[in-house]
């Protein structure tokens, strides 16, 4: 397979593995780094990718699998800092004045869930994938992504309502 | 669309029941500017996912081609070598060879001239050694050295 050939594989959904990656790593670059790290294992098992039935979901898996042993691993360390993308004062304050609010709040609202209710949301609610790919992503059945798909959702507008109601009183 | 239709739509989509189509509607419909204001919050969420859906990996992947070394040929080439080397090594010995003589009065001419030449280095060498004999007379003087023994024993022994 030339680099050609395996960058038109690829390109389609590296910026979903991506986004997965920040989701789940917050920092800017250590979503590029894992999202990098995730497409060269690719490319070293580039004889075995014609096999694969899909690989974009084949990628997906392996994104959450690397971010999560990376999770784990800065678990262990206890001493690396988790958010590397500092925000300027300034911008956030434009920022918070330019886009509504309570946008930012959703981040930060997802930010707070558990693991897989994250990777759920990223994946059917930004990604727009199928309820069955998310299942294979994740290996598990159906029922159980829709179950922490619906809890996921009612925690984020819960939490949000909770939050527009702080503004208005 | 209908309020009430959107607001069954959402109550679907909190238990996870609506279709990718019906969630895109969703999304459509909060991308407007005016929303009831206790819908407020889902319109946060939609717009939200809308953004970041649109965030994109812009970092280059160096992609190189593997190079896998081939021992097998590498341990080939070696062997080539070494029997370069020795086959080199071989013909170097071989020019050692001097040739004979076919004519036996002139070999013998030959080997008396060589040994000639020997023993005359030998007698060379041999002179030089002459200085061995100055040893010898060093010793002979030192036997005086015995005389002087045999007086201090002659001294020494009525005390035993």
């Amino acid at each position: 397979m030339t680099q050609q050939e395996f960058l038109n594989i690829v390109m389609p959904f590296k910026d979903k593995v991506f986004r997965l990656a920040k989701r789940l790593l917050v920092s800017t670059e250590e979503a590029e780094d894992a999202t990098q790290e995730v497409l060269l294992k690719l490319w070293n098992n580039k004889k075995n990718i014609e096999g694969y039935k899909n690989v974009e979901a084949f990628s997906m898996t392996m994104t959450k699998n690397f971010c999560l042993d990376k999770l784990k691993s800065k678990q262990a360390q206890n001493l690396k800092i988790v958010h590397s993308n500092y925000e300027d004062g300034n911008t956030a304050l434009q920022k918070q004045v330019e886009v509504n609010d309570s946008v930012n709040w959703v981040a930060k609202i997802i930010e707070e869930l558990p693991d897989q209710q994250k990777l759920i949301v990223q994946l059917r609610d930004i990604e727009d994938y199928d309820l069955d790919e998310i299942a294979q992503m994740l290996q598990m059945n159906n029922t159980a992504v829709r179950v922490a798909l619906s809890r996921a959702r009612k925690t984020i507008r819960e939490k949000l309502t909770n939050t527009h109601n702080y503004g208005i009183k | 669309m209908v309020l009430n239709n959107i607001e069954k739509l959402l109550e679907k989509y909190e238990n996870g029941e609506t279709s990718l189509k019906e969630e895109q509607l969703l999304k459509t419909y909060f991308q407007q500017e005016a929303v009831p204001p206790h819908l407020e919050p889902y319109k946060a969420m939609f717009t939200y996912f809308k953004v970041s859906q649109q965030e994109q990996f812009t970092k280059h992947v160096p992609l190189k081609t593997k190079k896998v070394y081939n021992y097998k040929w590498i341990s080939v080439a070696a062997v080539a070598v070494l029997l370069v080397g020795f086959y080199f090594k071989s013909t170097e010995t071989q020019s050692d060879d001097l040739g004979t003589f076919q004519n036996p009065q002139e070999a013998y001419d030959e080997v008396a001239k060589s040994l000639a030449m020997i023993s005359g280095h030998f007698n060379k060498g041999v002179s030089t050694v002459g200085y061995l004999n100055e040893y010898d007379k060093g010793y002979e003087t030192l036997n005086y050295l015995n005389e002087l023994e045999n007086s201090t024993r002659i001294i020494f022994k009525p005390n035993h």
